[in-house]
């Protein structure tokens, strides 16, 4: 039986023929973006994804996923708190600039007091804020998400400025905390405990060994949270409102959903992912300085893009969204891989970007005339 | 007097200078369907936001249910028991149907603040459950509502509405972007809220649906009631002469 009716005396609807859906079309599209690549490679002798050198094992190129996986891990964590943003209707440009603000001043909350036994030359705080337990900066640097979350949300909520407007100012004022907070000067040296948050292995301590990734815990922690947002997204009263929201505001708020709480709430969301991909990457690397994050929220805009996340709200998911991040740095790494000019590889994110919302805008029209 | 459903005394709206409502008295009694017509500009939408309190009443007092009210705004007047399906569709167009009947009031599995977990199944079998009894036709209530047909939205928005209807209905025009299908539908829906004796409010320019499902008419002429009439006790003929002034007092002063 292929045909059900729903309703009384329904029309015919044949369930196999019903829609695919979107998130397969974009991974069709990663699909097909790495076999290009791995084309392109072979036509000069080398790979893409495998490993061809007879001096290093493995079967695929390590070095290059790890630099992909750890690119889409970082600016993917924020990507996921900008999807939800963009599914509620609205936009979160202040996510890069955040993690700027948020490394310093977490960075000065995770220094060590001594550095090959000298002081820390680069200590930005006093001898109290000195090789404190690693919670401390965690718990800072959430913090500071949350605030900055907050007041994007109240903003957008409660003055009714436009999203774009409001998360531009936090975008322009976080920017300059963090240029501010130690006069430009970059923040370094942390303690080990911090340095193990990104550069431990993380997935061998919670399966007590049997799996290991040392050295990624940012992708661990990004596919930790992608599962739990997109549970949330598609399961949750949480979703179901973001949605509602992003589809149509008025209905929503006549349905009797507190729309304004809600839009805090998302907005908080994003800004403590935004927080979590700063210590991860100021673990990662060790150090703190206030250009962290420059671009970061349009990378992260423009995974959600490709992902099919609409831009006009209401539709996508995070797994498209995670997807989208994985074209997103498989370009990237595709375009070093062929010795693109790093010049021309900002071109043509550029356009990719553009594409994209074009593709969107067509699909939209596509289902307005279907 | 306890039969009294909703009672507006001296109901009056002003935009600035413009008398949009004036002194509306207006009874609606247990289980009775009452048509609101008139021309357009009349003052049947202002009248109906100012019950479902999308609009703050200039004067006047609203009862409801035994007592005066005041909704701060259209939530309170839905959990008071007022569902209302407004001409612009409270529908939100991405989401599917059963997300749609139950927005605002989603069925949990457990609860958790925002992070509630929705019961997705319950909710798809009650939603199946209210198109049944009200004879819509949605091939299949997965989709988003983007997709329908305007006949099948507004369906959905008045299954809504019946669906969770408890002490009064209000509809502003349900027919009026519809096919004669659809329309046939929505009347359906309407003669079974009549059966479950929901009280009805129904805004329509229809006047032989008017005559087909109500059982009194109240005209609206520049702002005010110019009769109320019992529908055995007139005719489509004197309803146009009040909607257009020929008939009722109204026009002796703005004449």
């Amino acid at each position: 039986m292929t045909q059900t009716t729903h309703g009384l005396g329904g029309l015919k609807y044949d369930p196999t023929k019903r829609t695919r859906a979107p998130e397969w079309n974009v991974f069709l599209a990663l699909v097909i973006i790495i076999l290009i690549f791995e084309v392109l490679n072979r036509l000069n002798g080398s790979s893409f994804l495998f490993n061809m050198r007879d001096n290093m094992p493995g079967l695929l190129n390590k070095q290059r996923l790890d630099i992909m996986i750890l690119q889409v891990a970082i600016t993917g964590i924020i990507a996921i708190g900008v999807t939800q943003v963009i599914i509620l209707g609205g936009i979160d440009l202040s996510s890069g600039s955040l993690v700027g603000a948020t490394a310093m001043i977490v960075m000065s909350f995770a220094q060590t007091a001594l550095v090959n036994g000298n002081p820390n030359p680069k200590a930005v705080l006093g001898d109290w804020a000195m090789d404190l337990p690693v919670i401390v900066p965690i718990v800072v640097g959430m913090g500071c998400g949350i605030l900055a979350g907050v007041v994007n949300g109240l903003l957008i909520a409660y003055t009714r400025i436009p999203p774009f407007i409001a998360t531009l100012g936090m975008m322009v004022t976080a920017r300059g905390v963090a240029r501010w907070w130690s006069n430009g000067q970059p923040v370094s040296f942390p303690t080990e405990s911090y340095g193990h948050l990104s550069n431990g292995d993380i997935l061998g301590t919670l399966t007590f060994g049997l799996l290991s990734w040392p050295g990624q815990n940012p992708a661990v922690v990004f596919v930790v949270l992608a599962i739990l947002f997109h549970i949330l997204m598609t399961r949750t009263v949480y979703g179901k409102r973001s949605y509602a929201i992003g589809s149509n505001e008025a209905a929503a708020r006549m349905s009797g959903i507190n729309v304004d709480r809600h839009k805090v709430l998302v907005y908080t969301v994003a800004g403590c992912l935004a927080a979590v991909a700063a210590i991860l990457l100021t673990s990662k690397n060790l150090t703190a300085q206030a250009g962290m994050g420059v671009m970061y929220e349009l990378d992260a805009i423009a995974m959600a893009v490709i992902g099919g996340i609409s831009l006009s709200g209401g539709r996508g998911s995070i797994l498209g969204t995670v997807l989208g991040a994985m074209i997103f740095s498989t370009i990237i790494s595709g375009f070093t891989s062929i010795r693109l000019d790093a010049y021309y590889q900002e071109m043509v994110k550029g356009a990719i970007i553009v594409a994209a919302v074009v593709l969107d805008q067509w699909r939209q029209r596509q289902r307005a005339r279907g | 007097m306890s039969d009294i459903v909703l009672e507006t005394r001296g109901l009056t709206k002003r935009y600035g200078g413009v008398h949009a409502l004036e002194d509306a008295d207006f009874i609606l009694r247990a289980g009775e369907h009452v048509a609101v017509v008139g021309d357009n500009g009349a003052g049947k939408s202002t009248f109906v936001r100012q019950v479902t309190a999308v609009e703050q009443k200039t004067s006047g007092q609203i009862f409801f249910d035994g007592r005066e009210v005041e909704f701060a705004d259209p939530l309170a007047a839905r959990e008071a028991g007022i569902e209302t399906v407004f001409q612009t569709l409270a529908l939100a167009d991405d989401l599917d149907v059963p997300s749609n009947l139950f927005l605002g009031r989603e069925l949990f599995k457990w609860r958790f603040g925002p992070f509630s977990w929705l019961d997705r199944k319950a909710m798809r079998d009650r939603t199946l459950e209210a198109l049944k009894t009200t004879a819509v036709k949605i091939p299949n209530v997965d989709n988003p509502i983007r997709n329908m047909s305007g006949g099948q939205r507004q369906c959905v928005s008045i299954a809504r509405t019946a669906a969770f209807a408890s002490k009064l209905v209000i509809m502003d025009e349900p027919t009026a972007a519809l096919g004669v299908q659809e329309t046939a539908q929505v009347e359906t829906i309407i003669r079974g809220l009549k059966e479950r004796g929901v009280p009805l409010i129904l805004i329509s320019h229809n006047l032989r649906q008017v005559f087909d499902l109500v059982d009194r008419i109240v005209v609206f002429r520049r702002g005010r009631i110019v009769a109320s009439l019992r529908k055995d006790e007139t005719d489509g003929n004197d309803i146009v002469s009040y909607i257009t002034g020929v008939k009722g007092g109204a026009d002796a002063v703005d004449a």
